[in-house]
């Protein structure tokens, strides 16, 4: 006789992680279920009960504790609990009380077991913790894609072509025709293991030897480049084409262990993988006027959209659009130059912030700043820069960047100043903060040098982290400025819980989830003088130091990627109905699994601004 | 189930119904003849002073032919388990039943089981022993007691020759006395207000207890249950006598 739990059929059909069980599983778990009333006000679970099942939300609201008595989740209908209880040792870990009259499922512990083995769907929901489950949550359906996913190595079509630097330019032009290769690895000698010493291209012969007029009898180390662009082998192809349209160069030997193993050309990323979303950053360069550039962020948004639908990650993602805002204002700058003549004093122009992080997404502020030459007399020079930064800075608003609502851009006379001064800046923040210095030290100690004397950039940067790094008061007022964003506890029904237990229509993840970490972060790697700007590199770092305890700078990079792409994808979805993109993320708005891995990673973050607090004691108020 | 006036209903079977039914089960297990009553009534029921939170009871929903329980017969059975703690929807039954009767259209659009779902299920003699054997012992939750405790006299008279009673809670008459009497009902009836539905679908929703698709054996038998539930956490205590509330 068959039985027939039609309403709890229907009921597991509708939420994760039931809903993705093959059919025959759901049939036997509806099956399995008991069912239980609990009045509000009637607690559900005590700590330390033994356990024997999951427990599910069939109707009303529940709220679960931590031991000392704080909220940790209230769940709607939908929701599960107690499943950490049954994977350790089954007993209560987080208390359960009904706060609304409620109606709970019963899953038998047994029934559990065999999901959470059978069904790596289940299991992945189920295990709070485990960091590829919150990966597989980011990346769910993930269609491979070529160039996201490839490693540069697999683009190596064959053994390098060397040659001696005394060669001369025409057998190098030989042994390419009978190699057929379009470069050539010039070694010191003839020796087996030479060291290498350039490389030169087609490019090269035609740009330093034909057009120059030179004798074809010529040294190729005349007109190789010695300054080699390399990659390492297991890079990813659409790094390489980052590295390849950053320096612009066609060609990168690809190292292993210092070797080289072979040379790509772009040639060859682009027959790999012609649809090639990044291609946009060298039109960039071909536009030759402010309207013709802003044609171009239309397919920038596109481009972005592409990236998404591709399932690329975050770092990707962010470096792309870092890489093109960069071309944009390197290009702006370019076009500014030619309308106002040369400039009077050398000068650096900065990119700050995300940008400068390589963690750009396409709704974004410019920040940016002017490091001029020591030599800059305002009376002299001060029209022209004005001039540039206004043309560059309006020219980026037109292109989508909009302006800086804190000012903080080239055109403001107090970031457009001499080195000198910009030294004194950084140092009297360091030396002397305050609520406005610690503000500034978040947005302008992440700073890339974007275009003129990029090594001033340099300077700035080395300095922020000798002084920083010495300066453990300066490094407290840094983390207590950190914990001053917060993320929320978590979601209910369709409303951001805070951790007061209020309740909010939506979210910024930009103010409570990558601005906090990324501060978080920051002070980490100040702390250990790390010369890294992305987040992930840090963290990277961060972990090789061994200031966190074990295992947290990885649930960090878990953290950041999950809050990250949720981020990007709600901007993606907004740009593909036609509205604009922002930063305000809707809870009705996100998948059930979404809210959960989301839910893990803001209480990975507020773990890790609690340590930060307890890391960077003291400091001047 | 089906919700009729008490004048629709043809035959009144209560005539041995008291308040101790402890007393009752002893004496109907001495006059009755076949042995599957016989065994039943062995079982016995808890005494009527017995906790809720100690008692087992078997919530029960029948879908039958029509109204009248001598002429019209049971085509479905569903039942389910439970304590005061837990509803032991795993542990459900349903039968279906093939009536004495011919399924007519009115009853067939209310509980949707047709003459070729029943064709291969049996008579009701056929179920009443496991039937029997699921409630004995147990105190039985019924939405609407005159149906299910009349169709089951009836059936059983028809089929063993002698009529069956057991201790039964009414979830309906239960929500009536909440609303009907008190300060609330006092108040209903000062401002005539017209009475409240007593139907299972509403009396749970003012538990705020989910709607069911009804008409589905099991799915009745799970939702009175719940109904059941709710109306102890509200209304009574874990330590109520069942005595207070069987009939």
């Amino acid at each position: 006789m068959q039985i027939e739990q039609i309403e709890i059929l229907n009921f597991l059909k509708r939420y994760s992680p039931f809903k993705e069980l093959p059919d025959d599983l759901l049939h036997q778990t509806a099956m399995q279920v008991d069912i239980g009333y609990f009045k509000a006000g009637t607690p559900i679970l005590r700590f330390g009960e033994s356990l024997q099942a999951l427990h599910l939300v069939r109707s009303g609201a529940v709220e679960t504790y931590r031991r000392n008595g704080v909220l940790y989740n209230r769940l709607s209908e939908g929701g599960i609990f107690a499943e950490q209880g049954l994977l350790r040792d089954k007993t209560v870990i987080f208390p359960a009380t009904a706060i609304e009259d409620s109606l709970i499922y019963f899953i038998p512990a047994a029934c559990f077991e065999l999901l959470y083995q059978s069904d790596e769907v289940f299991a992945d929901y189920v295990e709070i913790g485990d960091t590829q489950r919150k990966k597989s949550g980011v990346l769910a359906d993930k269609s491979s894609n070529d160039l996201m996913s490839s490693e540069v190595r697999q683009l190596i079509g064959r053994a390098v072509v060397t040659l001696a630097a005394d060669a001369t330019v025409q057998q190098a032009a030989q042994l390419m025709q009978q190699e057929s290769v379009s470069s050539l690895l010039i070694v010191a000698d003839q020796s087996k293991d030479a060291a290498l010493v350039g490389i030169v291209t087609d490019r090269d012969l035609r740009n330093r030897l034909i057009a120059a007029g030179l004798d074809y009898q010529q040294k190729v180390s005349v007109v190789m480049t010695t300054e080699l662009v390399c990659i390492e082998q297991h890079q990813f192809v659409f790094e390489a084409m980052l590295v390849m349209l950053r320096h612009n160069v066609h060609h990168l030997p690809v190292l292993e262990e210092g070797k080289v193993l072979g040379i790509i050309s772009i040639a060859d990323v682009i027959r790999y993988e012609s649809q090639n979303s990044l291609y946009i950053v060298s039109s960039i360069f071909r536009q030759q006027t402010v309207a013709e550039l802003q044609s171009l962020s239309t397919e920038l948004a596109s481009c972005f959209v592409r990236m998404v639908n591709e399932d690329a990650n975050s770092r990707m993602i962010g470096a792309a659009m870092a890489v093109t805002g960069r071309s944009f204002k390197q290009r702006l700058l370019e076009l500014a130059e030619q309308q106002l003549g040369p400039p009077p004093v050398p000068y650096c122009f900065l990119a700050l912030g995300s940008m400068a992080r390589d963690e750009q997404l396409i709704v974004t502020d410019q920040d940016n700043a002017l490091v001029l030459h020591n030599d800059y007399d305002p009376v002299l020079h001060q029209d022209y820069f004005a001039a540039l930064a206004q043309f560059v800075c309006d020219g980026l608003a037109l292109c989508g960047y909009s302006y800086c609502s804190g000012d903080i851009m080239a055109t403001n006379s107090q970031w457009r100043q001499p080195l000198r001064v910009w030294q004194q800046y950084f140092t009297d923040w360091i030396e002397k903060p305050d609520a406005q210095r610690l503000l500034n030290s978040g947005i302008f100690f992440d700073l890339e040098g974007v275009w003129g004397q990029l090594q001033w950039a340099d300077q700035l940067n080395q300095q922020i982290r000798r002084q920083v790094k010495a300066n453990a008061d300066f490094l407290a007022c840094m983390a207590r400025n950190a914990i001053s964003r917060t993320p929320p506890l978590g979601f209910f029904k369709d409303f951001v819980l805070e951790n007061d237990g209020q309740q909010n229509n939506s979210l910024d993840i930009k103010r409570r989830g990558t601005a906090p970490l990324a501060d978080l972060v920051r002070v980490h790697a100040l702390s250990i003088g790390c010369a890294a700007t992305n987040t992930y590199e840090r963290l990277l770092a961060v972990k090789a130091a061994g200031i966190l305890p074990k295992g947290r700078a990885d649930d960090l990079i878990d953290a950041l990627e999950v809050i990250a792409m949720v981020r990007i994808r709600q901007q993606a979805k907004s740009l593909q109905a036609g509205r604009a993109a922002d930063n305000k993320v809707k809870p009705e708005e996100l998948s059930a699994f979404e809210r959960k891995t989301l839910k893990e990673a803001f209480q990975i973050l507020s773990f890790a601004q609690k340590f930060l607090k307890f890391r960077y004691p003291g400091g001047r108020q | 189930m089906f919700y009729l006036k008490k004048q629709e209903l043809k035959t009144d079977p209560l005539q041995l119904l008291s308040k101790n039914w402890q007393n009752t089960m002893q004496q109907l297990e001495l006059s009755a003849k076949d042995p599957r009553l016989k065994a039943f009534y062995q079982a016995g029921a808890v005494a009527a002073h017995t906790a809720l939170q100690e008692v087992s009871f078997v919530a029960l929903d029948f879908e039958t032919t029509g109204l009248d329980p001598v002429r019209d017969g049971i085509v479905s059975i569903g039942l389910v388990p439970l304590t005061l703690n837990r509803i032991h929807s795993s542990k459900a039954q349903s039968y279906l039943v093939k009536p004495r009767v011919q399924l007519n259209e009115s009853s067939v659009i209310v509980h949707g089981i047709t003459d070729s779902a029943i064709a291969q299920a049996a008579d009701l003699e056929l179920y009443i022993e496991p039937l029997l054997q699921a409630l004995a012992g147990k105190v039985v939750l019924v939405h609407h007691l005159p149906i299910e405790r009349a169709f089951l006299y009836h059936g059983s008279m028809s089929r063993l020759g002698e009529g069956v009673v057991f201790p039964m809670i009414d979830t309906l008459a239960l929500e009536r006395s909440f609303t009907q009497s008190g300060l609330q009902g006092w108040w209903r009836r000062m401002t005539a207000q017209a009475k409240p539905s007593l139907r299972l679908a509403d009396c749970r929703q003012r538990y705020q207890l989910p709607a069911y698709q009804p008409h589905h054996a099991v799915t009745d038998a799970i939702a009175c249950a719940e109904l059941f539930q709710a109306q102890v956490a509200q209304h009574f205590s874990v330590s109520t006598p069942v005595g207070k509330l069987w009939s």
